[in-house]
């Protein structure tokens, strides 16, 4: 009955190194990453090659926090990789200045209204994916695929399919710094990884010590009693997908300022990468598991591989088959851990048989329950 | 008890009588005795009614026959032979059909796909159809219901449907079917065709085990009767021995004793009044599931709403909850009338539902015991956006304490509790914030006698120490006669009675139709 009791209940079968790797296999494949390629390049463990990848990864990593929201209550986004292409042309857009022929003016917005203005681009084509699936019933997968496609072709409509390149903004307009986002760096780090550093913090304490989070999990662990006991489902449903489209307009301006332009293409297919760092992170595309730290390292394993392959000089054709087998070997694994979960579920719910009426069980029935299930969850491999 | 004993097989009958047998049949569910040593035959070319009360073991013997699961111990006999079936494939090749209570038919196919699925008939190009159509036409006469074999299955009627899936048990040969409450959702007529497929089975040599809730019903139809209760056999007879009290009697036993009606108390206000409630179909919404249904029930009171499956009550508890829409009336609390309100204002206000299936609708799978208990409270211990963990703590021991749950602590896995700690927790958490009024819909359903107990002494506390207005449904009579103060008995969406707490089980059963003649 005690808090301590369920330590040793937990770990069944004593030391068992099967189940640490399991459980930490995104840490530690991140750990194996980094040995191969500094023994296969000289350049690869550096701080600076670090940094560098580490800017890279913040992309990825800005988009799989949204993404890892969305998917924590059961849905998916795809239109993450449009809407980050659309927010960069927007704040391209915005960085040329905004000119009404009517009064012959020009505005140079500055850079926090830039700022500002995309993510709400972001949170506005978020919302749409949020109504569409919270109230009109409209499954995940189609409502942001067909947002993956509008958004996109706005973009490109904008643009007319060109690039904005000047990004950097004039001291006579009052507009510089955009460069200040993703280009610069701050007390030596990327200011990209340092806004990643901020979301991720954010995100963690609102899922660990908000009701909100609270309510994220429950949602996609089972929507049904979630909303029965009082939790607003079809607003954090709504919600997620808002967070997903400020992220990854937050991701648009990271990468515009990055590379201080911004093109209608960029972020094509990063939905796809962004999916896969919160699959290989251990969360389950059911619902209701997973969390940022492991979402993190899912994202600083396809960033640091994929690198890697490029700075030993692998064809980057080997790169997409290398990413592929890591995230189809990820979902594998999630199977093995959640696929023993399942089975401890079916074996309680089935007693629909009374007990002999002394059963007002001692603890150490109720233990005994807990140890057994565990031992089957202990095997699971066994089953696939 | 004269005329029952505790093993079947008795003199009267040659044994060859028996095709099928169930020897010494024990099986556990981790600590769960769901069977213990029970046996039990099937008669051949007669129709065997096994009765149980919800939880007695029916099904679990019904699906260790079929093949759907296996026996912890014992062994089951066909013929003469020891067999064992590592699937419900199985004992379809040895000739047992098992028809569940929701059927197992695509409706969007065919009668004559759906009869054949699974093992089509091939011709030299593909599927010779013609052929399945064929037979499926001369099965469907031969049960008298000539369905043309290219309707889709979702175009007929329920009873249509259920007969096509006594179809497909005949085209496999099936000797011996098993029928799991296959009137629950049958018309008065339906049944009449039913019981007249079957009687042409028996004709035909066709064994029948026959599960139903409608005791009147199934004795028209039964030739021998068992009783199962607790997972014990308690009585076997032949129909002509018996009447329907005999049943009754074997079926409750001498109760395990669920409380009394919490007394010593002042009832209060009126808590929770409904008026002229109406609640549609959700399939056919001309039709009406509750049907202008008012009630009052007030601060201290204890009311138990009983009825068949179907009869509405599930629904209503759900509109009082505010799942499902109201089609007409009001649902009052405390005076205020909350028929518009959401779930989440709902509960905000002291209204809580514990609902009927705690795995699909109560527990969050995902979430520990703790973060289950606090989910509907979660505002109770939040402060600036942050919820403090030492807060909530607080909460979550507190519930645990409360309604006494059986756990590792609150950071188990929810999976990890028993059935009925499971339901405790739902429970625990509904009332963590602090309603005035709980409904609870069959919250006894699948958790083991003494568990029932813990929960309705709960419930009797609550009503009697904090006012609590309580309503819980129950589709099993004995638990009518625990703690209820009143007892509504309700009827195709109407109130068909109410009864104080001195009614009999035969009352209530005879105002619910259960003793009816369908």
């Amino acid at each position: 009955m005690s808090k301590h009791s369920q330590a040793p209940a937990r770990q069944g079968g004593g030391f068992d190194l099967g189940r640490i790797l399991l459980e930490g296999r995104a840490f530690f494949a991140l750990i194996a990453i980094i040995i191969i390629f500094s023994a296969l390049s000289p350049v690869y463990f550096s701080t600076n090659n670090f940094l560098t990848m580490s800017s890279h990864v913040a992309i990825f990593g800005l988009l799989s926090i949204g993404m890892l929201l969305v998917i924590l209550t059961g849905g998916i986004d795809l239109s993450v990789g449009s809407t980050l292409g659309l927010c960069g042309v927007v704040a391209g857009f915005l960085m040329q200045g905004v000119s009404f022929d009517m009064f012959g003016v020009t505005l140079y917005p500055p850079v926090w209204v830039v700022v500002i203005l995309t993510c709400a681009v972001g949170a506005f084509i978020g919302a749409i994916n949020g109504v569409l699936i919270a109230y009109f019933k409209v499954p995940a997968f189609v409502a942001t695929l067909g947002l993956l496609y509008v958004a996109r072709g706005v973009a490109l409509l904008m643009t007319d399919g060109l690039t904005y390149n000047n990004l950097g903004g004039s001291p006579e307009l009052g507009n510089t710094g955009f460069d200040w986002l993703g280009f610069n760096r701050l007390f030596g780090v990327p200011v990209g990884v340092l806004i990643l550093a901020a979301v991720a913090i954010v995100t963690i304490l609102a899922l660990a010590r908000t009701p909100f989070g609270r309510w994220v999990y429950s949602t996609g662990g089972n929507a049904r009693a979630a909303e029965l006991s009082g939790v607003p489902v079809k607003r954090v449903q709504v919600s997620v997908y808002v967070l997903s489209g400020i992220c990854a307009a937050i991701a648009g301006l990271v990468l515009s300022s990055q590379l201080t332009s911004a093109g209608p293409t960029a972020g094509t297919t990063y939905e796809l990468t962004a999916i896969a760092g919160v699959v290989i992170g251990g969360a389950a595309l059911t619902g209701g598991r997973g969390n940022v730290r492991g979402t993190l390292l899912g994202a600083f394993v396809i960033g640091f591989l994929s690198d890697g392959l490029v700075i030993i000089g692998v064809s980057s054709y080997w790169q997409t088959v290398f990413t592929g087998a890591v995230i189809v070997l990820a979902v594998l694994l999630n199977s093995i851990q959640y696929g023993g979960r399942k089975k401890r579920v079916a074996t309680p719910a089935e007693p629909k048989a009374p007990d002999n009426p002394s059963s007002p069980a001692s603890s150490g029935n109720a233990a005994r329950v807990t140890s057994e299930a565990e031992s089957t969850a202990g095997k699971p491999a066994t089953q696939h | 008890m004269a005329s029952s004993s505790s093993r079947p097989a008795p003199a009267c009958e040659p044994v060859d009588d028996i095709v099928l047998s169930a020897r010494d049949v024990a099986k556990s569910f981790g600590s769960v005795h769901a069977l213990k040593t029970v046996n039990f035959g099937v008669y051949r070319g007669q129709v065997t009614t096994l009765f149980g009360e919800n939880g007695a073991g029916k099904s679990t013997l019904m699906k260790i026959l079929s093949g759907v699961i296996q026996p912890t111990s014992g062994e089951i006999v066909l013929e003469g032979e020891p067999v064992r079936f590592a699937s419900t494939t199985d004992a379809q090749r040895l000739g047992i059909s098992i028809i569940h209570q929701e059927l197992s038919l695509a409706p969007n196919l065919s009668v004559r796909d759906n009869i054949f699925m699974g093992r089509e008939i091939k011709g030299p190009t593909g599927i010779d159809y013609a052929e399945e159509a064929r037979q499926t036409r001369a099965l469907m006469e031969e049960l008298d219901e000539p369905i043309d074999p290219l309707t889709p299955v979702e175009d007929l009627r329920l009873g249509q449907q259920q007969i096509v899936e006594i179809a497909r048990a005949l085209s496999v040969n099936s000797r011996i079917l098993i029928m799991d409450e296959p009137t629950s959702a049958l018309s008065a007529t339906e049944v009449e065709v039913l019981f007249r497929v079957i009687r042409d089975l028996k004709s035909r040599g066709v064994s029948i085990v026959y599960i139903s809730h409608h005791l009147e019903e199934a004795l028209l139809i039964t030739d021998h009767a068992v009783v199962l209760r607790d997972g014990v056999m308690t009585a076997y007879a032949r129909r002509a021995d018996i009447d329907l009290e005999w049943i009754v009697r074997n079926m409750v036993g001498e109760n395990f004793d669920l409380g009394s009606p919490p007394t010593g108390h002042a009832l209060g206000e009126v808590a929770l009044s409904l008026e002229d409630v109406s609640v549609a179909d959700t399939a056919v919404p001309e039709r009406s599931v509750v049907d202008h249904l008012s009630l009052e029930v007030r601060a201290g009171e204890i009311v138990c709403i009983y009825g068949l499956m179907g009869a509405g009550r599930t629904e209503l508890l759900e509109c009082v909850a505010g799942r499902v829409p109201l089609s007409g009336g009001r649902v009052v609390l405390e005076g205020e009338d909350v028929s518009h309100l959401s779930i989440a204002e709902r509960i905000a206000k002291g209204l809580v539902l514990v609902p009927e299936d705690r795995q699909r609708d109560g527990l969050v799978q995902t979430m520990s015991v703790g973060e289950n208990l606090s989910l509907a409270s979660i505002k109770a211990f939040t402060r600036w956006l942050l919820t403090s963990g030492s807060r909530e703590r607080g909460v979550v021991d507190e519930s645990i304490a409360n309604v006494h749950i059986k756990t590792d602590g609150p950071r188990a896995e929810i999976g990890s509790l028993s059935g009925g700690n499971q339901q405790k927790v739902v429970i625990g958490k509904m009332l963590a914030t602090h309603p005035r009024v709980v409904v609870l819909d069959e919250p006894s359903r699948g958790i083991d006698i003494g568990a029932k107990a813990e929960v309705f002494k709960l419930l009797a506390e609550g009503a009697a120490k904090q006012g609590l207005a309580v309503i819980f449904s129950t589709s099993e009579v004995g638990e009518c006669l625990s703690i209820a103060h009143r007892i509504v008995v309700m009827s195709r969406g109407h109130i068909a009675a109410e009864f104080g707490a001195d009614v009999s089980k035969e009352q209530i059963m005879a105002a619910s139709g259960e003793a009816v003649v369908a």
